[in-house]
């Protein structure tokens, strides 16, 4: 196991890596440059390692759109793509539940700033609907104070509890 | 991946052009620049009125594609036109159902049923 994960990372020389094992849930801490392939290949590692541990295919989706969101998030707003800037990734996987931690070298920004993607104004804005994804679909997104660093958390087979009418009620009105 | 590669087969059923995504996953930025680019190009250059897309294929979508199907959706009501979405699976149903989306877009179960609606 530690084998191949050694391998994986040897294989991104450009990657620095930690790699812990604490008894049978891993541990890793990976920097990448702000490129998103890069940040593809770090999320086709987690969902790896969530099929591997037999996650639900619903915990899968919502682990990998939520990665998706965060990476972009990272590498294009906060880092503006530049590639001298890095984006720190941390996660943790056991049987229970999956942590991860992306941190970027933006100056941050402010949650209650950005704008409700949802009400009829800002429905072609661009803006928002990422963050709202990732809250929807996982048990946990918080930002450290500058906005500059997402956590998100899903434990295996519990889905986020959610405003269940709205998602569920499919309205016909215009 | 090749720049300008097709990643939207294009179908005509009379007079609707029916739009049928090739990716499993609309993610990459790279993609959903081509896709967009395709999709525009029905209404800004081809000047079709009628379309439909079908999510058949697709099982993972992020937040910049709906960026970009909003854009098309506003070209195409631009240009008068009718845009329709079909063969969601649940799980991307819900993407859109959680954004609100689905109240923006006319969405139906499957390409026949997107079909007679126009």
């Amino acid at each position: 196991m530690s084998l191949n994960i050694s391998k994986y990372y040897l294989e991104n020389s450009r990657n620095r890596v930690l790699a812990k094992f604490m008894s049978s849930d891993e541990y890793f801490e990976v920097k990448i440059p702000s490129d998103t392939a890069e940040g593809q290949a770090i999320q086709a590692r987690i969902v790896e390692v969530l099929e591997v541990r037999e996650y639900p295919v619903r915990d899968v989706f919502a682990v990998r759109l939520a990665l998706e969101e965060a990476l972009v998030n990272a590498i294009k707003h906060g880092n503006g793509m530049s590639l001298d800037k890095d984006v720190d990734i941390k996660y943790w996987i056991s049987d229970e539940r999956v942590r991860i931690e992306i941190q970027d070298q933006g100056e941050g920004f402010d949650r209650t700033h950005v704008p409700d993607p949802t009400l009829l104004e800002n429905l072609e804005r661009p803006c928002g609907r990422g963050i709202m994804l990732m809250g929807a679909f996982m048990n946990l997104i918080e930002y450290n104070e500058q906005g500059n660093k997402v956590t998100l958390e899903k434990i295996k087979g519990v889905a986020p509890e959610q405003p269940e009418a709205e998602v569920q009620g499919d309205e016909e009105e215009e | 991946m090749a720049a300008g590669h097709r990643r939207v087969d294009i179908e005509e059923v009379s007079d609707v052009t029916v739009a049928k995504f090739i990716d499993k996953k609309i993610l990459d930025e790279g993609n959903i620049q081509i896709i967009g680019t395709q999709l525009f190009g029905l209404v800004d250059e081809d000047g079709r009125k009628k379309i439909i897309l079908d999510f058949s294929n697709v099982e993972y979508l992020s937040s910049a594609a709906l960026g970009k199907l909003i854009t098309l959706d506003k070209k195409v009501k631009k240009a008068k036109g009718k845009l329709k979405l079909c063969s969601i699976r649940p799980d991307i149903y819900e993407v859109f159902a959680i954004t609100r989306l689905n109240q923006l877009f006319d969405i139906t179960e499957t390409q026949e049923a997107a079909l007679e609606g126009f």
